[in-house]
């Protein structure tokens, strides 16, 4: 998958997840950008992204995304 | 309509992952789409984080036509929140608490080294916290308590001996879940959620994962949730009466397989001979055992009536002629034979559920009503329908009165007083005919669960729809400053049981009537007359000279809106929402009815 057509996929869960059509996802998105974006807002996403890709994500990594191009990083490796 | 719409998305079996991605464009639509809600305030107190699972309770308590308001404790507060003064909870006046606690809030396990009685004081200690908890809740808030039991161990220390072994955690956990359910017995009002079910049925493995508790505090996995908050959403919505009344059931290939009146009735198949027979009879058995519960059965089938009775009187047919109330096989289409059964009944086509192996007419009957239980099966294979009927929670049994089981001969009862009204021409005739006897008394404590299912369950012939707990109508019972009347109505058919209520709270010289219903099953039979009448003398005795009468519209009670003037009150209120205000002077009111015998 290409990074493009990886963050077009992504852009559609963020989309769903925080239900806000006018999202649109970088590699330097955070937390901070999205309003509803909090530490329980995360598992959903977490858990709708691995859905998504039919991937899983470990404790580590988690805890560790720094923004959202760390995740497609992530994601783009697992694929 | 109460509210607009079922959304297909949250009936099971729903897309657990669909439903955590998209809760919140799915609660805007619900709130969009869907008429009016009954408000009801909710407080989960958590062992662990709660977020999600209030958040997805919220959605399918819509999809029932609740709309809740949350208090949530902070995390693994419970027991706090609970046993101590808690100033917020106070103000909050829940209506429901909901324990959502698990296997990851137990204190001690026993060890290996520990002798028996240090194991039964570990397990006293655990059990002795709980009990302190619903004990302190029960006094505090008064209000149904939902607890969850505890979910198996993901680990087992001792592989297959942790079973029986006093050490073993599965064990342990065993036993306190017993404690749980003693309590739960000897408690009206204090419902367990069978998480240990729930999560076996889900997987264990796959429920307990440990990484949504290191992570998020979540003691059970996050893609479960969903499954969990529609089992709560069950509950919930059962207390407030919201369970269905009933089956409507195709007959060919749904509880015989071939068709009847092609095959012919010696060649359908059911019974013991072979697999897909034997299939048949499990789900026939299955639905007969909900008579018990009071859960009526009825056939809407598009066969010759003739070939539909030939089948059920097929000896391998678990199922028999009289195990119905309504027999609708004919040519017309399924929703309008649907409609006529709930007509028949006086329920809302809501109330039913229908099964039909045919998908094409399972979407006409959905469509037609827009909110009517259609449970679906995987591969058009009747072996699962048992599973899909059970799951979805139609008839949760939070309680089971003895009017309950007895429902099923009250429905009969009625299609016999039907027949005889069609021979009178006099209808004042045909009443007393019937030798109807009725108890109309304040009320007492053996009616106190029937009564307050009624409150929750009446929409149709209900002034107010004021919905109240069995711990409400206790208090009112016990309170001076209120008159209740309960009335039971007899004939000589059967036992109707209690059918109607009604709540006045004094004020001054005037009884505000803040409560009055009816079962639709005793319409125009003059019940209601009976009712005023010794609401009269009551309120004499305590020298009332007025009532005061309401009538709130909800989508439901549109036969009611001219009640009170049918018993004289005046009105003297009507405003913008079409609701009234009524009065009557006791001293003017003559007796109106003539044809019950009453007993007071």
């Amino acid at each position: 998958m290409t990074r493009e057509k990886l963050y077009e996929e992504l852009n559609e869960v963020f989309k769903d997840v925080f239900d806000d059509e006018s999202i649109c996802v970088d590699d330097h998105t955070t937390a901070d950008d999205i309003e509803d974006w909090d530490s329980l807002e995360h598992i959903n996403l977490i858990v709708a992204i691995e859905k998504k890709f039919s991937i899983k994500f470990n404790m580590g990594e988690v805890n560790k995304f720094k923004n959202v191009g760390e995740m497609a990083d992530n994601i783009l490796a697992k694929l | 309509m109460q509210k607009g719409m079922d959304m297909r998305e949250l009936e099971y079996p729903f897309d657990a992952d669909l439903i955590l991605s998209k809760k919140k464009s799915l609660k805007r639509r619900l709130l969009e789409e869907s008429g009016s809600f009954t408000e009801k305030r909710i407080a989960i107190l958590g062992g662990g984080t709660t977020s999600d699972i209030k958040q997805i309770l919220e959605l399918f308590l819509l999809n029932y036509g609740i709309a809740a308001k949350f208090y949530e404790s902070e995390y693994n507060a419970f027991y706090r929140d609970a046993v101590f003064d808690n100033e917020e909870l106070i103000k909050f006046k829940p209506d429901i608490i909901y324990v959502c606690t698990s296997n990851r809030n137990i204190d001690a396990y026993p060890s290996l080294n520990d002798d028996s009685d240090t194991v039964d004081m570990l397990l006293k200690r655990e059990t002795d916290k709980y009990m302190a908890v619903w004990r302190s809740l029960k006094e505090r808030y008064n209000c149904p308590i939902i607890q969850n039991n505890f979910e198996m161990p993901y680990f087992r220390l001792l592989g297959n001996r942790d079973a029986y072994d006093i050490h073993g955690r599965v064990n342990f956990l065993s036993r306190l879940n017993a404690n749980l359910y003693e309590y739960a017995r000897e408690h009206e009002d204090f419902h367990i959620c069978d998480i240990n079910y729930i999560s076996a049925d889900y997987g264990l493995k796959e429920w307990s994962d440990p990484f949504y508790w290191h992570m998020y505090k979540y003691a059970l996995n996050v893609k479960a949730v969903p499954y969990l908050s529609f089992n709560v959403a069950n509950i919930i919505k059962s207390i407030f009466g919201k369970n269905k009344k009933g089956f409507v059931l195709d007959l060919d290939n749904t509880l015989w397989g071939g068709v009847i009146g092609d095959d012919g009735a010696e060649n359908i198949v059911i019974g013991p001979e072979e697999s897909e027979g034997q299939a048949y009879t499990e789900f026939q058995k299955y639905l007969k055992a909900h008579e018990d519960l009071g859960i009526i059965l009825n056939i809407d089938s598009k066969n010759d009536e003739e070939n539909a009775l030939l089948g059920l009187d097929h000896p391998d047919s678990v199922l028999k002629k009289d195990d119905f109330i309504v027999i609708k096989a004919n040519w017309e289409p399924k929703d309008k034979n649907f409609k006529e059964i709930a007509d028949s009944l006086s329920l809302l086509p809501e109330s039913l559920v229908f099964v039909d192996d045919n998908p094409a007419e399972r979407h006409i009957v959905r469509s037609s009503f827009g909110n009517v239980s259609a449970p679906e099966i995987e591969t058009d294979d009747i072996s699962h329908f048992v599973t899909a009927i059970d799951r979805a929670g139609y008839f949760e049994a939070t309680s089971i009165s003895e009017d309950d089981k007895k429902r099923k001969k009250m429905y009969e009862d009625n299609a016999k007083r039907a027949q005889e009204a069609a021979s009178f021409t006099d209808y004042h005739d045909y009443l007393i005919s019937l030798s109807m006897k009725a108890d109309i008394k304040a009320f007492e404590p053996v009616y106190m669960a029937r009564i307050a299912q009624l409150t929750n369950k009446s929409n149709q012939f209900n002034l107010t729809t004021k919905r109240m707990t069995q711990d409400e109508i206790e208090k009112v019972s016990a309170d001076d400053t209120y008159i209740t009347l309960y009335g039971k109505l007899t004939d000589k058919f059967g036992d109707n049981g209690v059918v109607s209520v009604v709540i006045g709270h004094i004020i001054g010289d005037a009884l505000d009537i803040e409560l009055w219903l009816m079962s639709c099953r005793v319409l125009k039979r003059d019940m209601e007359y009976a009712m005023l009448d010794t609401l009269v003398k009551r309120a004499k005795e305590k020298g009332i000279d007025k009532f005061l009468g309401h009538y709130y519209p909800t989508a439901k009670n549109a036969m009611v809106k001219d009640f009170y003037a049918t018993l004289g009150f005046k009105k003297i209120k009507e405003e913008s929402d079409m609701s009234t205000s009524w009065e009557l002077s006791v001293k003017d009111h003559k007796d109106k009815n003539t044809v019950i015998c009453v007993e007071e």
